[in-house]
């Protein structure tokens, strides 16, 4: 079965636009984070929902019989029109659309899912990411996150492009399986999420410092644009719930590579690098999850673990790949 | 409580050990032996010890990914010992060659797996009791539980229960009332059952995989082309066994290898060219002895099925066919030779024993080159593509004694030069040539002539009997069940009161509780409340000036609107 050139390398100019999107979209996230970006009218100081929710009706000073709704959106102003995320988020979207039709066309120019070496799991990888972001914000307002989604990405492109490519062909042998489609679709879907839930804990770290820091009576100098977010705890509950849904996932990810493992290799488990690397993964985000039920783990010291977590999260999707030789040697590089 | 209880509980609540020393002692006193084992199983089945040991268990499995595994490649093990002539005997001491069969992580994932027992089993027990038991009474004061709301109605007593009654059961609560005027019900306890299903099938699936590591075997064979191979042990190049396998646990089933096909990249540029596509064997299989021959197919990801056990396709390589004819003209080789690839363009060395030649043994050491070309830079003979398109064997050759009758095994692919004389060439050089299929080459010295016949192909095959494996994934399947429920189950007990007043208003009371954190819990009771009681009064006005406000309906994605209405500052 052959290659078709051209839709490679239209494939390859639509990875080309989709990162100037990104790009435009990356500024304006960053704009609207720094707190510079235009608002259409201008609103109140946003209230954390979900927290001490204790609901009174007919109370004093309630008035009438309408009883108040809770919103576990995390943490917008609820009457503040913002038009440059509002700008970033539709580019987001332009970006994803070029940027799952140079997928697409990848894997129409060799008739398979495109998802064979470490250039195409890269693009492939980055795209799930995005459409993971875009569809979470239709349950959460999450647009303050633009600007450490987008980043990361952008800089995945910009790897995938100027260090992972590899020219389009057909598959090895040990690829040729439905298999691949079931264990690395899920695996993709599972990563995006800890990457979403990684940029959350991340500013769960600094707004927790920050609130420390306020607390103590010594107001944080640099980082003004961490008040428009919401409190430490909303990006805690909020990040856990990203990890819930990615965990079952992830522990889905092993059992189909297991098996199919079984069915190309003979073992189900070979403890080949990434196997150890998915296993590591699996356990650290366990400890995260057994971390938050442990009194004295929750909070800061279950988001670091999630962090470490995540390092081995990166490691096993670049460093394996790179500079380890096993079973799942498909990366193409080096 | 016992006293013991009552002693044993002290370290662990300091966690410190308890001081000996006389005038403490009168304050605390000393632990029995029962009870400090007492309190070691404590400590070892707390949350914090259970978290530590699985922090520690991804830690220590990192080690088998940058040291070189016996289990995975002895022979980079090997090479790593020659590389680190210092460092290497330290690692084996640790056992760092084999980290997963190694005493230490074993110590760390049966610790955990022993703290999980301690903790799953009185939890199982719990829950067993709570799936009989009936939601617990509504508690004297509803405004003390964590979400709360009151309101007044028109309706009985009876209506309001009746209808909240109706709204929890939709919501799939399970709802008791213990008197006239309140209701209880509760749900979630399936999140629960849930996390108890995952630990417990993890535990299964450790134990299914120790005894398939007790009846399970697997053996590697190389087939060449034409050949027939039975499972019998000494069909196998290498095999491992279970404690509990025989040989006569073998099923008898044979196979003939009928042909190989091998499919390379040939349109690809850069490093996809040549690129493996496609291998597929032909096989004739005898599933039983007299039972009639099936043809059937095995490949990369499709494995031959065949008596309970599973044969896969795990290599392949080339077999030239060699003649060696001795000095006297004897045929004392004959026959394809299974060489071993050792380049991705399937350059493979291969050797020939003729131990019966004369006058001396002959052994003759030989590389091949699928595709030969002249490499434009070095002038060198080399393989270019993985196919055979331009088959070629590069011939060194050896006489002497080749070591194989002092009763060690050796390996087929290797020859012992210790021994033995490299054949020279008139130029006082070791003599090599290069030649094609269907040609000869004369030994110097008279020492015999061996010819390329051709070349087929041959398999290496992995065979497998493991009838664990399928239970394996059961449990694994159970686990993945057990901890989705166990995340996304809430857990939540809510109660209802009413209280008639004067004036036929009817008090309704809700109250909310939820084991996990549940930031959706205040708007399940909002909305539980809406259901039950849906005509609203207010308390202070008559009857009959309900407000005509209609209730915002719950579950809706866009709740601006009535954040509008919401006085700043309040009411969340």
């Amino acid at each position: 079965m052959g290659v078709n050139e051209n839709l490679a390398h239209l494939s390859n100019n639509l990875i080309y636009s989709a990162m100037a999107a990104y790009a435009v979209a990356l500024i304006a996230f960053a704009i609207d984070l720094s707190g510079r970006g235009r608002v259409a009218s201008p609103g109140v100081r946003q209230q954390e929902f979900g927290e001490g929710s204790v609901l009174t009706l007919n109370g004093p000073g309630a008035g009438g019989t309408e009883l108040p709704r809770t919103s576990l959106a995390a943490g917008d102003t609820s009457s503040e029109k913002r038009q440059t995320v509002a700008i970033a988020v539709m580019v987001t979207w332009v970006a994803l659309a070029l940027h799952i039709g140079a997928v697409v066309c990848r894997g129409l120019s060799v008739d398979r899912v495109p998802w064979g070496n470490m250039y195409e799991f890269s693009i492939s990888g980055s795209v799930v990411v995005t459409a993971v972001y875009l569809i979470a914000l239709w349950r959460a307002d999450l647009r303050f996150l633009g600007t450490f989604v987008i980043g990361p990405v952008l800089l995945t492109l910009g790897l995938a492009i100027a260090v992972f490519y590899t020219d389009a062909a057909q598959l090895v042998p040990a690829l040729q399986s439905t298999w691949l489609v079931v264990h690395v679709s899920v695996a993709f879907v599972a990563s995006a999420l800890f990457v979403l839930g990684f940029s959350l804990t991340v500013l769960q770290l600094v707004q927790d410092r920050r609130e420390a820091l306020a607390a103590a009576g010594k107001p944080p100098l640099r980082g003004a644009f961490m008040e428009k977010l919401p409190s430490a705890g909303v990006l805690d509950r909020t990040s856990y719930r990203l990890y819930a849904v990615a965990f079952p996932l992830w522990t889905f990810t092993l059992i189909a590579g297991a098996i199919w493992a079984e069915k190309s290799w003979g073992r189900y488990w070979n403890w080949d690098p990434k196997e150890i690397w998915s296993f590591v993964i699996w356990v650290a985000y366990a400890s995260y999850l057994h971390a938050r039920a442990t009194r004295g783990w929750d909070g800061r010291r279950a988001a670091y673990l999630a962090c470490v977590a995540f390092f081995c999260l990166m490691f096993n999707w670049f460093g394996v790949n790179i500079f380890f030789s096993g079973l799942h040697s498909y990366a193409g590089v080096g | 409580m016992s006293v013991d209880d009552e002693i044993e509980l002290r370290p662990g609540q300091k966690g410190k050990m308890p001081r000996l020393d006389a005038q403490r002692d009168v304050a605390q006193p000393k632990l029995s032996p029962l009870g400090w084992l007492r309190w070691m199983w404590r400590q070892l089945t707390s949350m914090r010890t259970a978290l530590i040991l699985l922090m520690l268990l991804a830690f220590a499995a990192v080690p088998g990914s940058l040291i070189p595994q016996t289990r995975i490649d002895p022979s980079k093990v090997s090479t790593f010992l020659e590389d680190h002539p210092d460092l290497g005997p330290w690692v084996r001491r640790l056992d760092g060659f084999d980290v997963y069969g190694s005493p230490w992580f074993s110590a760390i994932y049966l610790l955990l797996f022993i703290s999980l027992i301690g903790c799953v089993v009185p939890r199982t027990r719990q829950q067993y009791r709570a799936l009989r038991a009936k939601p617990p009474r509504a508690p004297r004061r509803l405004e003390r539980m964590p979400v709360h709301a009151t309101t007044h109605t028109a309706a009985s007593s009876a209506e309001v229960l009746a209808a909240a009654r109706k709204a929890l059961r939709r919501k799939r609560y399970r709802v008791h009332a213990h008197d006239g005027d309140t209701l209880s019900a509760d749900r979630g306890l399936l999140s629960e059952t849930g996390n108890l299903v995952f630990h417990l099938s993890l535990l299964g699936l450790l134990a299914t995989m120790a005894i398939g590591s007790f009846i399970s075997y697997s053996g590697q064979s190389v087939v060449v082309v034409g050949d027939k191979w039975s499972n019998t042990l000494p069909q196998y190049d290498s095999f491992t066994g279970g404690r509990a396998v025989g040989s006569d646990d073998l099923a008898p089933y044979s196979f003939t290898l009928k042909s190989f096909d091998a499919d390379f990249d040939k349109v690809s540029t850069g490093n996809q060219f040549g690129a493996a596509r496609d291998f597929e064997g032909k096989l004739e299989v005898i599933e039983k002895p007299g039972a009639t021959p099936v043809e059937r197919t095995i490949k990369v990801n499709d494995p031959l099925d065949v008596n309970g056990s599973r044969v896969f396709l795990v290599g392949n390589g080339y077999a030239p066919k060699i003649t060696v004819r001795d000095g006297e003209g004897n045929v004392v080789a004959s026959g394809a030779v299974p060489f071993l690839s050792t380049d991705s363009n399937y350059t493979s060395t291969g050797v020939v024993k003729a131990a019966d030649a004369k006058p001396k043994q002959l052994g003759l050491m030989a590389v091949f080159l699928p595709t030969a070309s002249t490499d434009p830079d070095t002038g060198a003979e080399i393989s270019v593509f993985p196919d055979d398109d331009n088959p070629k064997l590069q011939l060194y050759a050896f006489t002497g004694d080749l070591g194989l009758d002092d009763g060690v095994g050796r390996s087929v692919y290797v020859l012992d030069t210790s021994r033995l004389t490299a054949i020279k060439g008139s130029d006082g050089k070791q003599f090599t040539k290069t030649i094609g299929v269907g040609e000869s080459v004369k030994l110097p010295g008279g020492n015999g002539t061996v010819t390329f016949d051709g070349v087929t192909r041959y398999v290496a095959l992995d065979v497998r009997y493991d009838p664990t494996k399928i239970y394996v994934l059961v449990f694994a399947l159970a686990a993945l069940c057990g901890v989705t429920a166990s995340l996304f189950v809430r857990r939540r007990r809510v109660w209802f009161r009413v209280t008639p007043s004067a004036g036929g208003i009817t008090a309704v009371g809700i109250g909310g509780l939820s084991r996990t954190e549940d930031t959706q819990l205040a708007e399940e009771v909002r909305s539980l409340l809406m259901a039950a009681v849906p005509d609203r009064v207010d308390p202070a006005d008559p009857v009959d000036s309900v407000e005509e406000k209609a209730p915002e309906t719950a579950g809706g994605t866009n709740d601006e609107p009535a954040r509008r209405h919401e006085p700043p500052g309040e009411g969340v």
